[in-house]
């Protein structure tokens, strides 16, 4: 196995409605992501690609629609995918074509574009429940996440207006992102008077649908010392799935979450996470998830983390600072994308150059992560300077 | 590359028009129970799992929830590759080679008989800006470029039937064929023309089926089994994705991606080198045409080479003894699983009337179909 780096990266800003189609932001975030590191489309071996539902971009084999805007012309060219959780499959997906030495550079692209799903990209998601068991009920999306966060509140007993400081935090932090798509300042009380979307999840409880695109440039070590003077690597990966009978698991704990950051954890060599990880990303499509997957990731004892939140631990001049790009919550939410937004960010902060983002004290080791599926799916990336 | 790899078991359903009795969640638990017996193992054991899964062919978004229960992958390592079989054979190859565990297992899925509107669906797979405005049938762009193949190689039509009759003939000996029947040139050219030149006959019919490999590195294999089967170059490419910007007449992406598992595997002349193989066949010419971009055979001599009977089972090289999509059925992207199955069992001895003697190297070889230029190549020996 070969050590990985990290040693580019660009994204594309995140729109509700972008102009451009979902081949031309992957191109911008590909170009992007070469540019920063003086890369040309010739230096890469192989392209892998990131992308949630086709049903969002209206095309069938989107990974093929994509592959030229991805740079994958005449190139070894994979497809990977596992719901919300792709953004940080992508970069696993890449580590492994490259740490199995079948090659030396790969470019990651990850793309979403909701907005081609009219009228709303949450029409897509009532064809993703059990044909037989749950499509005859018509459930929402939004539904079975509140079924989740009562019970993660009611078991912890979380009040809303303690789980609505995470929309606070992340939307503030959001006015330093460049791409950012709902930065803000907003109170407590704004949260808690916007529209009940299904109780106990507000409109300001959720990240909006989005329009980007974001990739990463990877290479083995020989090339990254050549490429760079500051190649983050990829020490840890872990990814894992939960059933997708639902139903017949305790929500109140994301288990999956936990087994894929043991097995990062592991792989990283990180015996005390809370302590060992300066900077995480979490993933945060809604407010209670930022907390919920804090506790499955083992960075706050189970039940303690709504405290720590109160008392600014997770602020960006906190103890650990959590989501200080803004995270889905305030930067946008394009599933695959923001995924590997998060991951970007942990490598901008790693390196020093989150500019006005940038969490104090130096930090030389971050973890991002995200989630997805029917509440199922946990993948990790845990990355050193 | 210092780690070897091989196929350690195999498991399928077998092939059918229609599945009308089975969910394609029972599908892929008969295969998988197949392959673990296959291979003496239990899911436990297993570091990863790759499952390969396109939404609209299955009917959900997000079709990759669907995948861990069936398997045994319930709180495992477990993603989806929304490509062709072998590029997900190709993912669990480098997931042991970086250590993810000793043990991956691959499962691929076709059921196809479910999709009502399935012409539509693979129109739906064009840009939809520059191609989909057209509303061109799929078969129409495979006619086109069959065309184009024809007359770039002075390829004939009747040897392009010729494929048919052979791999049509050759599924009759296979248990696992849904589409199997004994026919001559005449009845394919006489067959309901679809679009110019492409008849009915010419069109490889869908069939549902599950298939699921199992992966060890070497030392593993050699204790789980006698016969493992190993992966000696992989290669996998796409071209471009645009109606407007494509080679017509050669598949350069089986181009590209057999010189990638050539190289791994060290072959230099691979007609030589290599036994027989499993070409995917999805349109009569298609076989040809790849036959070619993978200089098994030079330009224009795949099509007097399968006239003359080269490319039965008892000629100099063996091409779809399986009977290959247009016997077996169109997969989708399971295509690549059955030839992967196909080449394995060869190799084992265990392909019954069909088997093929004194064989060590194999090619299988897959491409997803209209409209796409996406293609992956896998050679395998005992």
């Amino acid at each position: 196995m070969r050590r990985v780096a990290i040693v580019g990266a660009g994204i594309t800003k995140f729109y509700r409605n972008s102009m451009e189609t979902p081949k031309e932001l992957a191109y911008e975030a590909a170009k992007m992501a070469l540019d920063s590191c003086e890369m040309k489309l010739s230096d890469i071996e192989c392209v892998v690609n990131g992308t949630a539902p086709d049903a969002f971009d209206g095309v069938h084999m989107k990974g093929e629609y994509l592959s030229d805007g991805s740079g994958a012309y005449r190139k070894p060219y994979m497809r990977h995918y596992v719901g919300g959780g792709t953004g940080v499959l992508s970069p696993i997906h890449g580590w492994f074509h490259v740490a199995s030495g079948m090659f030396d550079t790969c470019l990651v692209v990850a793309e979403e574009k909701m907005s081609c799903a009219y009228p709303h990209p949450a029409g897509a998601f009532l064809t993703i429940f059990d044909h037989t068991t749950e499509q005859p009920l018509y459930p929402t999306l939004i539904w079975i996440f509140a079924i989740e966060m009562n019970r993660f509140m009611t078991t912890w007993g979380y009040k809303k207006e303690d789980i609505a400081l995470v929309a606070v935090k992340n939307k503030k932090n959001a006015i330093d992102h460049p791409s950012a798509q709902l930065p803000g300042e907003i109170t407590v009380q704004d949260v808690l008077n916007s529209e009940i979307m299904a109780w106990p999840v507000n409109r300001l409880d959720i990240s909006p649908t989005s329009d980007g695109a974001a990739a990463i440039v990877l290479a083995a070590e020989h090339v990254a010392r050549r490429v760079t003077e500051k190649p983050i690597w990829i020490d840890g990966v872990g990814w894992c799935l939960d059933t997708a009978y639902w139903c017949t698991r305790d929500l109140y704990y994301p288990d999956y979450v936990e087994v894929a950051a043991r097995m990062a954890y592991k792989m990283a060599g990180i015996k005390e996470p809370s302590k060992e990880i300066h900077v995480a990303e979490p993933y945060d499509p809604f407010t209670y998830k930022e907390l919920h997957h804090i506790e499955g990731l083992l960075l706050a004892p189970r039940g303690k983390s709504v405290e720590m939140l109160k008392g600014g631990y997770f602020n960006r001049d906190g103890n650990l600072p959590t989501c200080p790009s803004g995270g889905a919550l305030g930067v946008g939410n394009p599933i695959a994308a923001t995924g590997l937004m998060k991951v970007i960010e942990i490598f901008l902060q790693l390196r020093g150059e989150a500019g006005k983002r940038q969490v104090p004290g130096k930090p030389t080791c971050g973890l991002a992560q995200a989630w997805g599926d029917l509440m199922q799916v946990g993948t990790v990336v845990v990355m050193r300077s | 590359m210092a780690k070897r790899i091989a196929i350690v078991g195999i498991g399928t359903t077998g092939f059918r028009a229609t599945t009308p009795d089975v969910s394609y969640r029972e599908l892929t638990y008969e295969a998988a129970m197949k392959a673990y017996i296959d291979a003496g193992i239990e899911p436990k054991d297993v570091g990863s799992f790759v499952s390969t899964a396109e939404d609209f062919f299955e009917g959900y978004s997000i079709a990759d929830e669907y995948s861990p229960d069936q398997l045994g992958a319930v709180l495992k390592s477990i993603y989806t590759v929304p490509g062709d079989f072998i590029h997900s054979l190709a993912s669990a190859y480098m997931m042991i080679l970086s250590g993810i565990g000793p043990i991956s297992v691959v499962q691929g899925l076709s059921k196809a008989s479910n999709m009502l509107t399935l012409s539509e669906m693979l129109t739906f797979a064009m840009d939809p800006i520059y191609n989909r405005p057209l509303r061109e049938s799929p078969h129409a762009v495979a006619a086109l470029e069959m065309t184009r193949f024809m007359h770039e190689t002075g390829t004939t039509r009747e040897q392009c039937a010729r494929v048919v009759v052979k791999n049509k003939k050759n599924a009759l000996n296979n248990p696992y064929a849904g589409h199997s029947v004994l026919i001559d040139i005449d009845y394919v050219l006489n067959s309901e023309m679809v679009s110019f030149p492409l008849t009915q006959m010419d069109i490889s019919p869908h069939s549902d089926g599950a298939v699921v490999v199992v992966l060890a590195e070497e030392e593993t294999a050699k204790a789980l089994t006698d016969k493992p089967i190993w992966i000696r170059g992989i290669g996998w490419c796409s071209d471009t994705p645009g109606l407007e910007t494509r080679n017509w007449g050669e598949a350069i992406y089986a181009q590209i991606a057999a010189e990638m598992a050539y190289k791994m595997a060290g072959i230099r002349y691979p007609r030589k080198e290599i036994d027989f193989a499993e070409v995917n066949d999805e349109f009569s010419y298609k076989e040809l045409q790849h036959l070619e971009a993978m200089r098994i055979c030079k330009k224009g001599e795949a099509g007097p080479l399968t006239e003359m009977g080269g490319t039965e089972i008892t000629g100099e090289f063996p091409v779809n003894p399986s009977g290959g999509c247009l016997g077996v059925g169109n997969l989708y992207e399971l295509n690549g699983g059955h030839k992967v199955l196909e080449v394995v069992r060869q190799l084992r001895g265990e392909a019954g009337k069909n088997q093929l003697k004194n064989v060590t190297t194999g090619l299988a070889q897959s491409w997803r179909g209209i409209p796409t230029t996406t293609g992956t190549v896998v050679i395998l020996s005992n």
